[in-house]
């Protein structure tokens, strides 16, 4: 993966708009959090293999950045992106990783399921 | 002398830094040694310092880190169970242990090592070593292995005592040391701050590392 581009990013959503594509979305501070601070709490959310059709989607922000897809009846969010790919498959791969590599967010979309 | 020993983990790494050493010292004797490990831990966080594995390369990278793993505990045999990482609490828990059940029946074990339900903070651990008890008590007691287990949460030691089973396992220090290190994905940030400790022996690390404990599986605790 690589810094995101936004105008890079741009483009390779728009070439999943208005089609039925695959989503993965995740987020999460880890299933240890609350084991190493007792202050915390292991938040954590994944969809794996959404199947959606978006008639928005656009990246924001300066750095990192957010990505919103409008569907029929609401929203795929997400914040904290970083880093970005198409991988061998031609998905589109964003994440978010903290300072020491670790992944924080996800969101990735495939025209084939994941 | 065991006469065959079964590592039941839900991901791969869960065996490196706190049984490894045991699994090396069994396969030095010559026991055979079956690794059933449940996922691949495709939610893993960790991508590598700097990262270079994907949410999508993870389980492929993870997968040949195991298989590496392996190879320096002296593994030959090891069933990659297919589950998915995070996922395995939700999965019905007597197909887990039907699976398991086979692996035992097929290998016959003196011996499994797995997480103690309950006390082993996260949930895959947990799920999974429930499956693993569950299948093992399908076995008259006669026939049943003994169950190693291990425990890390906060009130382990409240509830179930000290560790019964306190393995010393500096004589293959090395080899654990590259066992965890096959984990590159998973372990780089470890040595990153372990290499200076190492060379310095650190003695909490180095005691840490060298001290392997098991709880004997007593039953339910709830």
């Amino acid at each position: 993966m690589e810094a995101i581009s936004k105008p890079q990013v741009q483009a390779a959503l728009d070439r999943f708009l208005n089609q039925e594509v695959y989503l993965h979305l995740e987020t999460t501070n880890g299933a240890y959090s609350a084991f190493n601070d007792d202050n915390m709490l292991s938040v954590g959310a994944y969809i794996r293999n959404g199947k959606i059709k978006y008639s928005i989607g656009k990246i924001t922000g300066a750095g990192p950045y957010r990505v919103g897809l409008k569907i029929d009846l609401g929203w795929v969010y997400a914040e904290g992106l970083t880093d970005w790919e198409i991988d061998d498959k031609g998905r589109l791969l964003l994440a978010g990783h903290h300072a020491d590599g670790k992944i924080a967010a996800a969101l990735e979309l495939s025209h084939e399921p994941f | 002398m065991e006469k065959h020993v079964l590592i039941a983990f839900p991901h791969p790494d869960d065996e490196a830094f706190g049984v490894a050493g045991t699994i090396i010292q069994q396969t030095q004797a010559g026991v055979p040694v079956t690794y059933a490990c449940g996922t691949l831990g495709e939610m893993g966080r960790n991508m590598g310092q700097p990262f270079f594995a994907t949410r999508e390369s993870l389980p492929e990278i993870r997968k040949k880190e195991l298989q590496d793993a392996c190879r320096v505990m002296g593994i030959q045999d090891l069933r990659m169970m297919g589950l998915r990482d995070k996922t395995v609490e939700f999965e019905n828990e007597d197909e887990i242990a039907d699976k398991i059940f086979a692996i035992i029946e097929e290998i016959q074990p003196s011996l499994v090592i797995t997480f103690y339900p309950g006390f082993s903070v996260h949930p895959d651990h947990d799920a999974f070593g429930a499956a693993v008890i569950n299948a093992v008590m399908r076995l008259p007691d006669a026939e049943r292995p003994r169950i190693h287990c291990k425990a890390f949460s906060k009130d382990c030691e409240k509830v179930l005592g000290k560790p019964d089973i306190v393995t010393d396992v500096s004589e293959v220090f090395r080899r654990k040391l590259d066992t965890i290190r096959a984990h590159k994905s998973q372990t780089e940030a470890n040595f990153k701050k372990w290499d200076e400790q190492l060379v310095s022996e650190d003695p909490e690390l180095i005691n840490w590392l060298a001290k392997e404990t098991f709880w004997t599986y007593q039953g339910k605790k709830d």
